[in-house]
């Protein structure tokens, strides 16, 4: 069952169904009664969204399917068509700018995706027709098409592998454009289409395109001269995709089975779903609340309007009379227009330009990360890369990390560290003689202790030789002359010693790690592998002889089976199955007496945190050998369920071995792999490893990366602990669930004194194998008693860290979505570096991808993509707290400053007969959001630090202050939202209290309306302003400039805007108005006491809770400085208080 | 090469920017520059109690003496005020009030005794208010045609739709244009001084200065015709509905008549508030030995023209002496020395908390 979702996982859930035939080069085939060729797309490739005609409405589509833009653009709308207080422009001209731009970035967008799509499409292709060689564009292949494609040029679609120029039907391809591996992988050709590609008559039969790059399935039937048409069958090997390149290989021809939008490639590139970060709901949910502010002060305005005028002579007195037009409208119709009206005047409350704010400010943000040269990694020669800057502030606000371990926690740099072969250890050292438990392990230079028979022996290193997928590498590159293998291998015979430094320099290429430690540990031993060569493997073993065996089958390594196994035939004719995997999938399918002897072997290697694979063989006899043949044959030209045929056979193959050994290969810890996790969990994060490796070695790395320490207790929840002598496992697991829940949960102390947890109460581990959790998470629906589920949740939630072994990929993401759908929806993060880590990062919240060994899928399919598991602490406590921070006060702001911007102007209803006066000019309103105000808000949201990033990094402890949404919670946005009324009231009332006499020049003149919404908005610029310098606590000399900047700006453009009479505007509503303001000397007064009064709430706040930071910083690091139980804490708390010390001198 | 050009998609019309791309960073060391490492010099101010405590004293130093100067200057300036709206019987204008028609050819007249308890020493500023009156009502303030006040001959032939209903008549334009020229303050004030000796003297009244001069100079211009001749330029234009007299007749003065009469700049600067004052006209001061008001009986002559009892207004008229922070205003006064006041007790209260606080910090620290 478990298979099946995978496939379907992998498969994408909209596989097509049913298959295509493609006749190869048109040609009609004999056994087809009517030829009808059949319709595939064309070869074009297209990633552009728009053409030249549909780019304005298709575009202004999109871009008002935007909920925001939408909502502007209605108040636009209605600007236009209803009377309204405030010109269109007003609003429009914001809208049009943002559209605007947003447009012209999505027109270049699609320009370049244009000329792309036409340098693919225009690049000439060589197409064989008729036994002419064709000049054509790409974009003309039709599937069927056989083309030929010379050395280090790309793919133009997906070709079945015709014909090589190379001598045994191989090619070479490099897939670095598509998953970034830059190994070269061997393809093969179709058998017994070689020769005749010209005349070849055949048809080619497979399925539907599919995006999975590494999953293909297909026949081919040739017919020659009036014969049975024959059979082979296709699979990935044949098949070389669209995008990867030709090495190595002079030339190829092949047939188009994929063409432009259905190859492989472009069905991959069909991106991923967006995520949304937290700040992001917030935001929703806060404009829902201005939202309806804003309605609700529409509402009281109209209402008032009404009571208002319903008082005789107010409504219409002499001096104001209505318009016919007005007179003559409908009362409710009015109505509305004015509630229309209303909305407007205050719809300045939900701005446009946070949105463009925002957005800049993460797109300007993340080039922080991809700069930030601590992450650049002088091995791969590579920083960190961004692949959306949708979710800086998320990498803050991390609550749950999900790792990986081989490859994320190890650095997937196998070494093989001993074997075991018969139950006698053998250790590869250089000079020691040490004796243990078992055995002496001896190591001189290239020889091996006698303790088992040499035939054992050999026979252990010929299967480590033998049963793998190991290429050796071409050394043509590295340029030591030594051209191909067999030059090497003369060189090596000519030498007869065997010199161990060249050996080291022979490059192996695998797709696992670990295949090419064994195969290295084996040459250490005296077994050489010296290359595949059509279809036999050579072997230079002890004696410096060349054995030869002939490779019959592989059946492939996968993740369910664990497990790989080959078939090979030896000069001597014998037939040989040799087979490695994982201890549990190997034990049950050899012969039991042989397992004791090496299960103790298996057990401690693992403990040791070793990765242990068992080595077995079975000799087949020449029947047996023709079932599985004939087996194995039939399964891979089934179109349907192959892979269940194919797992079938491999099952019934690989049974009744015998065992010969195991071996031990050590991963070792990145580089400050445990520094990074304990940092983790001191920032209050929750560690769960999820790997597919076994438990006692996820154990052993665990503790190596302090995620488990000496004092945490373990509760195991395992196969092992489920088998109980006389009971069922369900009641056992039932069993075990409520006793561990218990402990966890039950017993805990309450929330409040877990604030101090890390010394005082007992730490827990949790640990969870696959099996048992599709028995958990499977279990719910049959046992409604008690949903398992929610039990395992809570312990897991409660324990500090939490270790699940033995998952696949689809259990990873499993357990990633159950977490992220708990109560409380924690911010989940995964990082990996494989590609069965990719289900979980794109699952996840955050994903991250390590550019590590197994291929780039994860890099391709993650958010953030890092070097090296190290620099995931700077990302989360550096960069991630930083991001949020930021971007939480820039939300907070935004409301805050345009509720204190408009509030005077509802006020102001109150004192004009509700009429929807504004009190600000048209030009204050429509600057105030995108000149005034704008500029320092992006510049604090771009380069805030309000503690230093090597403060944050050393005090892990500061990212739980800004854990849960800490600074968009209701809380502190009530106290913006009080702030800003407070804010708006008081610039509001003060002016009213000054205007009660408006003779306030000198020379006895008065000030009239203009005036009043002059002096109000400039105490909000200045206060606004002044706020947010008062937040600033890092002043560089950006912020100088664009904080200082706009205050100036706006005293400029307001002398000049007042200083002229514009021919375009309809009146001169604030000429000299600023210029007179500044005349008055009462107008300065009032401006400098109420920002004074304004920002004194504030600065108080700022004072009163400054005193207690230094002090509840120092408990907070002492508390952390307890938890550590390393040998180098005792480092730490002198680090603490010298970091006291300093602030307590600044205090 | 493909997938470099995919990796810019985005898929609704959102402004997501899809990060710096990847290509152009591999295999390129980020640059070690302060800005890219975000580690651009700073100056990190730290608001303490320590750095605020000072401030605030020094503010509430600050503020108070300023709020009392301010006070005690509020308080000098000598106002005295006259509600003359007529709608009580006692009222020596309820009869021009009570009897007010549109169609009134004759002005009434009606005048008020009045006293001054104490010499106005400096200039006296002569304004009238109006309470009640709506001059900031949205259809009220857009209802002007400002091209037409600055001359524009076009405008002055076709009025803006702004100026509706007050636009034209019988398709004749008006000139000057929209509700608020119309509804010009038109009573006329006079002031006599009743002499010891029962001699009524009347007060020299100045109408020039009372608006802003680049409203007088540059906003509002007459409009220029073939002619220099004010009545030939408005020519074909009517008078507003309400006035008594047209536009060009409104004072004999050539620099302060039409257009750029200050009594109408004064009027179309529309107020803020619904209760509000203008300058009406300034009591120069003569010889710096006798006061420009001395103390003794006044008149208060007013032609009744301008109806409030319709929408409940007031009027009033205001004589009052100006300081260099302009009129009568306590609020600013009052608003500096509570200001200073507020800052100077949490400084005290500060400096309490710092003290106790900043012994618990150390010894915390002893302890640690």
């Amino acid at each position: 069952m478990l298979r099946r979702r995978l496939n379907r996982w992998f498969g994408g859930e909209d596989r097509r169904v049913g298959s295509r035939t493609i006749y190869v080069g048109h040609r009609p085939c004999p056994a087809n009664e009517v030829f009808i060729p059949p319709k595939f797309c064309d070869n074009r490739i297209v990633s552009s969204k728009y053409t030249v005609w549909n780019f304005l409405p298709k575009n202004l589509f999109e871009q008002f399917r935007r909920i925001a833009n939408f909502y502007f653009l209605i108040i636009f709308l209605v600007q236009v068509i209803v009377d309204t207080p405030t010109s269109p422009v007003t609003s429009g001209l914001p809208l049009f700018f943002v559209i605007t731009v947003t447009a012209i970035k999505q027109g270049y967008e699609d320009w370049l995706r244009h000329k792309a799509d036409n340098e693919v499409n225009k690049y000439r292709v060589t197409v064989l027709e008729d036994g002419r060689r064709i000049q054509k564009e790409s974009e003309k292949i039709k599937v069927g098409d056989v083309l030929e494609v010379e050395e280090d040029e790309t793919f133009p679609c997906d070709l079945i592998l015709l014909q090589s120029s190379r001598d045994d039907g191989t090619c070479f391809v490099t897939t670095a454009s598509l998953d970034g591996e830059s190994n070269h992988k061997t393809h093969y050709t179709v058998p017994d289409t070689e020769r005749d590609v010209e005349s070849l008559n055949a048809t080619i039969e497979c399925e539907q395109p599919q995006p999975d790059l590494y999953k293909f399935v297909g026949r081919m039937h040739i017919y020659k001269n009036n014969e049975e048409p024959s059979l082979r069958s296709l699979g990935p090997e044949n098949l070389l995709l669209k995008g990867a390149t030709l090495k190595n290989t002079q030339s190829i021809c092949g047939v188009a089975v994929y063409t432009g939008m259905e190859t492989k490639m472009a069905l991959n590139y069909q991106g991923k779903s967006q995520k949304r970060s937290v700040v992001e709901k917030s935001i929703n949910a806060f404009l829902l609340v201005y939202l309806c502010i804003l309605v609700s002060k529409a509402l009281v305005c109209t209402t008032l309007k009404y009571v208002w005028q319903s008082k005789p002579g107010q409504d219409e007195p002499w001096y104001n009379e209505k318009t016919l037009k007005e007179k003559e409208t409908n009362l409710y119709l009015n109505m509305f227009t004015d509630f229309l009206s209303f909305m407007v005047l205050f719809n300045f409350i939900i701005p446009v330009s946070m949105y463009v704010t925002v957005e800049m400010q993460k797109f300007l943000g993340s080039f922080f990360i991809s700069w930030d040269k601590d992450f650049f990694d002088s091995e791969i020669e590579e920083g960190a890369l961004v692949n959306t800057s949708d979710l800086n502030e998320e990498l803050g606000q991390v609550e749950y990390v999900f790792t990986d371990k081989t490859g994320t926690l190890t650095q997937n740099n196998m070494e093989f560290i001993e074997c075991c072969i018969d139950g006698h250890q053998y250790k590869y050292r250089d000079a020691s003689s040490e004796v243990d438990g078992f055995c002496v392990t001896d190591g001189p230079m290239n020889t091996v202790q006698q303790k088992a028979g040499r035939e054992r022996e050999e026979l252990f290193l010929r299967a480590l030789c033998l049963c793998h997928t190991v290429q050796v590498k071409e050394s043509t590159e590295q340029g030591q002359g030594q051209d191909g293998r067999i030059d090497q291998v003369d060189g090596l015979m000519v030498d007869g010693q065997v010199v161990p430094p060249l050996q080291e320099q022979r490059g192996f290429i695998a797709s696992s790690p670990d295949e090419i430690a064994l195969v290295q540990g084996a040459m250490r031993y005296g077994f050489t592998f010296l290359g595949l060569e059509s279809k036999t493997m050579k072997i230079l073993n002890r004696a410096n002889d060349v054995e030869m065996y002939e490779l019959l089958h592989v059946l492939n390594f996968d993740p369910v089976r664990r497990r790989m196994s080959v078939i090979v035939r030896s000069i001597s004719g014998e037939t040989l199955l040799f087979c490695k995997g994982a201890d549990s999938s190997i034990f049950p399918r050899v012969k039991q007496e042989e397992v004791e002897k090496i299960r103790m072997h298996v057990e401690r290697n693992a403990t040791d945190g070793y990765r242990t694979l068992c080595v077995a063989y079975k000799h087949l006899t020449a029947e047996e050998y023709d079932q599985v043949d004939s087996g194995l044959r039939e399964a891979r030209l089934a179109l349907q369920d192959r892979e269940e045929k194919l797992m079938a056979v491999y099952n019934q193959v690989e049974t009744g071995m015998n065992l010969i050994g195991a071996t031990a290969v050590e991963d070792r810890l990145q580089e400050e792999a445990a520094e990074t996790m304990e940092a983790l969990q001191g920032a209050g994060i929750k560690v769960w490893v999820l790997t597919g490796d076994k438990m006692e070695t996820a154990k052993s790395t665990c503790y190596a990366c302090r995620l488990f320490k000496r004092n945490t207790e373990l509760l195991e929840l395992t196969v092992r602990t489920l088998e109980s002598p006389g009971k069922r496992r369900e009641d056992r697991l039932h069993d075990l669930l409520l006793e561990y829940h218990k402990k966890t949960v039950q017993d805990a102390p309450p929330a409040k004194t877990r604030v101090a947890r890390n010394w005082s109460s007992q730490d827990y581990g949790f640990i969870v194998d696959g099996a048992t959790l599709s028995m958990v998470l499977n279990s719910s629906s049959e046992n409604n008693l008690h949903d398992y589920k929610d039990l395992f949740l809570q312990i897991c939630q409660n324990c500090t860290s939490v270790l699940c072994c033995r998952m696949a990929p689809l259990q990873k993401a499993q357990i990633v979505k159950m977490v992220k759908n708990s109560k409380g929806s924690p911010i989940t993060l995964s990082i990996g570096d494989g590609a069965n880590d990719v289900s979980m990062i794109l699952e996840a919240h955050v994903g991250i991808g390590i550019k590590g060994k197994e291929g780039r899928q994860a890099v391709r399919n993650s958010d953030y993509a890092i070097p090296k598991l190290k620099h995931l602490k700077k990302l989360l406590l550096g960069h991630g707290h930083l991001y949020y921070v930021r971007i939480a006060h820039l939300v907070q702001y935004f409301f805050y400053k345009n509720l204190c911007f408009i509030l005077p102007q509802f006020l102001y209803q109150f004192f004009c007969g509700c009429s929807q006066q504004p009190l600000y000019d048209a030009a204050y309103l429509t600057m105030y959001n995108i000149c005034f105000t704008s500029m320092p808000i992006l510049a604090y949201s771009l380069f805030e630090q309000h503690i230093s990033i090597e403060m944050l990094l050393e005090n892990a402890t500061l990212y739980r202050q800004i854990g849960k949404n800490a600074m968009l919670r209701w809380g502190p946005f009530l106290y913006w939202t009080l702030l800003g009324v407070f804010h708006g009231l008081v610039f509001f009332f003060g002016v009213w209290f000054l205007f009660s006499n408006p003779a306030l020049q000198d020379n006895g003149q008065a000030f009239g309306n203009w005036s009043y919404g002059t002096i109000v908005f400039t105490i909000l610029v200045f206060t606004v302003t002044l706020k947010l310098a008062l937040d600033t606590r890092h002043w560089t000399w950006i912020n100088h400039f664009v904080i200082w900047g706009s205050l100036a700006f706006y005293v400029f453009f307001s002398f000049f805007w007042g200083g002229v009479i514009w021919p375009f505007l309809r009146q001169q509503r604030l000429y000299f108005v600023f210029a007179n303001m500044l005349s008055s000397v009462s107008a300065w007064l009032v401006i400098i006491v109420l920002i004074l009064l304004s920002l004194l709430p504030e600065i108080l706040y700022v004072v009163l809770r400054k005193p207690r930071g230094p002090y509840a910083r120092q408990k907070l690091v002492q508390s952390s400085a307890g938890g550590i139980q390393s040998p180098r804490s005792s480092a730490r708390p002198l680090l603490m208080r010298t970091f006291s010390d300093e602030s307590n001198t600044v205090s | 090469m493909m997938a470099s050009s995919y990796s810019a998609k985005d898929e609704d019309g959102h402004i997501t920017v899809s990060g710096p791309g990847g290509g152009t960073l591999r295999n390129k060391k980020p640059e070690n520059t302060a800005f890219k490492q975000q580690r651009l010099p700073a100056w990190q101010p730290i608001l303490t109690a320590g750095t605020v405590l000072p401030a605030f004293f020094i503010i509430g130093l600050i503020f108070i003496p300023i709020g009392i100067g301010l006070y005690v200057t509020s308080n000098n300036i000598k106002e005295f005020e006259i509600d003359y709206t007529g709608d009580d019987t006692s009222s020596p204008c309820y009869n021009c009030a009570k009897n007010f028609s549109w169609n009134n050819t004759k002005s009434c007249t009606c005048t008020i005794p009045f006293q001054l308890d104490q010499p106005y020493e400096s200039n006296v500023f002569m304004y009238y208010g109006l309470s009640n009156f709506y001059q900031n009502h949205r259809r009220y303030v857009k209802s002007r045609d400002d091209s037409q006040l600055n001359g524009n001959i076009d405008s002055l032939k076709k009025p803006s739709k702004e100026c509706e209903p007050y636009a034209s008549i019988d398709n004749k334009p008006i000139a000057p244009c929209g509700a608020i020229a119309n509804s010009m303050f038109n009573d006329t004030l006079t002031l006599f001084y009743n002499d010891p000796n029962g001699t009524s003297v009347p007060i020299p009244l100045t109408s020039t200065g009372i608006a802003w001069w680049t409203d007088k100079h540059v906003k509002f211009r007459n409009p220029v015709g073939t002619n220099s001749n004010l009545t030939a330029v408005f020519q074909g234009t009517v008078k507003p509905v309400n006035w008594h007299r047209p536009v060009y007749e409104l004072d004999t003065d050539p620099e302060n008549n039409g257009f750029i009469n200050e009594d109408f700049i004064v009027w179309m600067r529309t107020a803020a508030l619904p209760t509000f004052r203008k300058l009406y006209r300034i009591i120069q001061k003569k010889n710096n030995m006798a006061p420009t008001l001395p103390r003794g009986n006044y008149t208060l002559v007013v032609d009744y023209n301008y109806p409030v009892r319709s929408f409940e207004g007031r009027k009033r008229m205001i004589l009052s002496t100006i300081s260099w922070m302009g009129g009568k205003n306590p609020f600013l006064g009052i608003a500096y020395i509570t200001v200073g006041s507020v800052c100077f007790f949490l400084g005290v209260v500060l400096l309490v908390i710092h003290h106790k606080y900043g012994n618990r910090n150390n010894s915390a620290n002893i302890s640690n």
